[in-house]
């Protein structure tokens, strides 16, 4: 039950791009095109999972112990970049099927604040999931960061498919291009704020 | 521009620049250690000064247990003997926990409230921190009234469109409120009181006496 | 080009927000207010500034292969130290801002400078080109910050100067959007009638 509290308040309410305004690069650099909105998702929803474990283990049981809190921000953005360099490398070598959808988002993906984002979202907010406030374990962590990588993919799957539509029709000169998009991102937007309460 | 690469002169540099890095880190972090305490220290002790009555000294920090959850709580005293206590309390808001800092005056009147942290929509539940709304809970005595919405059957105007975040407060409130019978219940056996208390001990305030008149 | 140049550039032609459209996330995210979103336009001018200055500074001696993790390591070390200056002279402002202060290592903002100019030009002028930048970020953020303040709480810099609510959705995440996509819609025609 708590875990579906979870899924459903990252997918819908607390949504990653819509109102956490994390990853907006990506949303509205790479959303021009359906098939490469999917891709990127994706590989989004892969890096984020992992690296909150990554990052979540590297907290408790490396910089808490040592009291070395401060070095939080050089040491996870470390660990993403190097987390993601490996799973280059590893895709490369077993699944290159795999690695020729997702691969060309990759690089760009050690950038994605929503990656560190959601890595230091875990380890330094309390949440309110079920009760008490308190700070999430393990699975609740793993779980929340599956969750809002998800919830980055319907978001970016929805606006890119909005935007292929628009891309026929004609838009005045001045809004060509990220005006427009952002005045549709406005709107969808919108529409997910009539989730909230939902949780 | 620059250097061709080669094995050895990437581990170097790489090294050179993280063990640069974290000895800058170091030093900053040494010099700006202080003045960090010092002013989560001065947040703490404002927050204190604006909820309780004025007092005297250092506000004596201790934690209680209340039906199965720590509490921290500052006794203040003028002229040795007790005029309140600051209750830190928490609840369910809509975006977060709502957490607040309660003084509670020693005959058991809500002196004032505090919010220490939020993180409710704006321009909605964060409107909780304005006096409209806050300002309710000021001499409140609650065993007069009911620390409720007034939905709820209580005597607080809620904030407009925005139930929750009311709740929440009223909640943490009501919490503060047991947490000071528990307290006062455990210094003095003879009260009798709902709340349950398992332990009640002093331990020494660490704001290094930082006195706030 | 002139030291001038180098900075005036990055306010009209090459503003980060209004033209090149970087550095998304703390844009849209922290102008709820003119306030805030000149905080976090200064915090991001700072980092700029001074990793410019450390990345044109080191660029000669860093292998090609191992740049980007070596620039990253220099951006996360200022932004280490930004926080603990935040924390300790303007607690309020660091805990308004939250968890956008770390962010900053992975604004391509700052990255970018230092992939595109930095790397190749001298110390001085590398921080004449964070500067104008910087600048360029806190003036378009401070802008967004205002007109969303001014719509939807009815104030400005703090100063409520119309009784009771604005319109809301301005300070929520949709009015975000909005408001920045219409700034860009005018910045765009002011900027081609020159």
């Amino acid at each position: 039950m708590e875990y579906l509290i979870i899924i459903i308040s990252a997918i819908f309410v607390n949504n990653i791009l819509l109102a956490q305004f994390l990853g907006c690069c990506p949303f509205l650099g790479v959303s021009n095109k359906l098939s490469t909105a999917v891709g990127m998702s994706g590989a989004v929803c892969f890096v984020i999972t992992l690296a909150t474990l990554v990052t979540y283990l590297l907290q408790y049981y490396v910089l808490v112990p040592l009291h070395i809190e401060f070095m939080q921000t050089i040491s996870f953005i470390l660990v993403i970049a190097a987390l993601v360099q490996m799973v280059e490398i590893v895709l490369k070598k077993v699944s290159p099927s795999l690695y020729q959808a997702l691969g060309i988002f990759l690089p760009l993906i050690t950038t994605n604040c929503a990656v560190l984002g959601v890595a230091l979202i875990v380890v330094t907010k309390e949440f309110t999931f079920g009760g008490e406030p308190h700070m999430l374990n393990l699975a609740e962590s793993v779980v929340y960061a599956f969750a809002t990588s998800v919830g980055f993919g319907v978001a970016m799957i929805l606006f890119a498919g909005l935007r292929e539509q628009l891309a026929l029709n004609k838009v005045p000169k001045a809004f060509q291009g990220i005006p427009i998009a952002l005045i549709t991102a406005s709107i969808l937007a919108l529409a997910f704020m009539g989730f909230s309460g939902l949780v | 521009m620059a250097v061709q690469s080669s094995f050895k002169n990437m581990v170097l540099s790489l090294m050179v620049i993280c063990f640069v890095s974290s000895a800058l880190l170091a030093v900053v972090y040494v010099v700006t250690k202080a003045p960090i305490e010092a002013a989560s220290a001065a947040k703490t002790n404002n927050a204190i000064a604006q909820v309780v009555p004025e007092f005297d000294g250092t506000p004596e920090k201790a934690r209680i247990g209340v039906a199965g959850t720590d509490y921290i709580y500052y006794k203040v005293s003028k002229g040795g003997s007790v005029v309140g206590y600051a209750v830190m309390a928490s609840a369910t808001g809509f975006g977060g926990p709502v957490s607040l800092m309660v003084g509670i005056t020693a005959d058991g009147v809500i002196y004032n409230t505090s919010v220490l942290s939020q993180s409710e929509t704006p321009g909605l539940g964060a409107k909780c921190t304005d006096p409209a709304f806050a300002d309710q809970f000021r001499n409140f005595n609650p065993a007069e009234k009911v620390l409720k919405v007034k939905k709820d059957g209580g005597d607080i105007d809620a904030i407009t469109a925005s139930t929750i975040t009311s709740r929440a407060y009223a909640n943490a409130v009501q919490t503060a409120v047991d947490v000071f019978k528990a307290i006062t219940s455990g210094e003095q056996p003879d009260a009798a009181s709902g709340a349950s208390v398992s332990a009640a001990h002093t331990e020494n305030d660490n704001n290094g006496g930082h006195s706030n008149e | 080009m002139s030291k001038l140049q180098l900075i005036t550039k990055g306010l009209i032609k090459e503003n980060p927000t209004f033209v090149l459209i970087l550095g998304m996330c703390p844009t849209l995210a922290t102008t709820t207010s003119a306030m805030n979103g000149m905080g976090m336009g200064l915090a991001t001018l700072f980092v700029l500034v001074l990793s410019n200055m450390a990345i044109s500074a080191t660029a000669p001696y860093i292998p090609d292969k191992v740049r980007i993790p070596a620039y990253i390591v220099i951006i996360a070390a200022f932004v280490t130290i930004l926080q603990f200056i935040m924390q300790a002279y303007t607690p309020a402002m660091y805990e308004t801002l939250g968890l956008f202060i770390p962010l900053i290592v992975v604004n391509c903002i700052v990255l970018g400078r230092a992939e595109a100019f930095a790397n190749k030009n001298s110390v001085i002028d590398s921080a004449c080109d964070g500067l104008g930048i910087g600048i360029g970020f806190t003036l378009a953020l401070t802008v967004l910050g205002l007109v969303r303040e001014i719509i939807g709480s009815g104030s400005a810099f703090g100063f409520k100067f119309i009784s009771g609510d604005g319109i809301l959705v301005f300070v929520l995440a949709p009015g975000a959007f909005l408001a920045l996509g219409y700034l860009i819609v005018l910045f765009r025609k002011l900027t081609d009638k020159k």
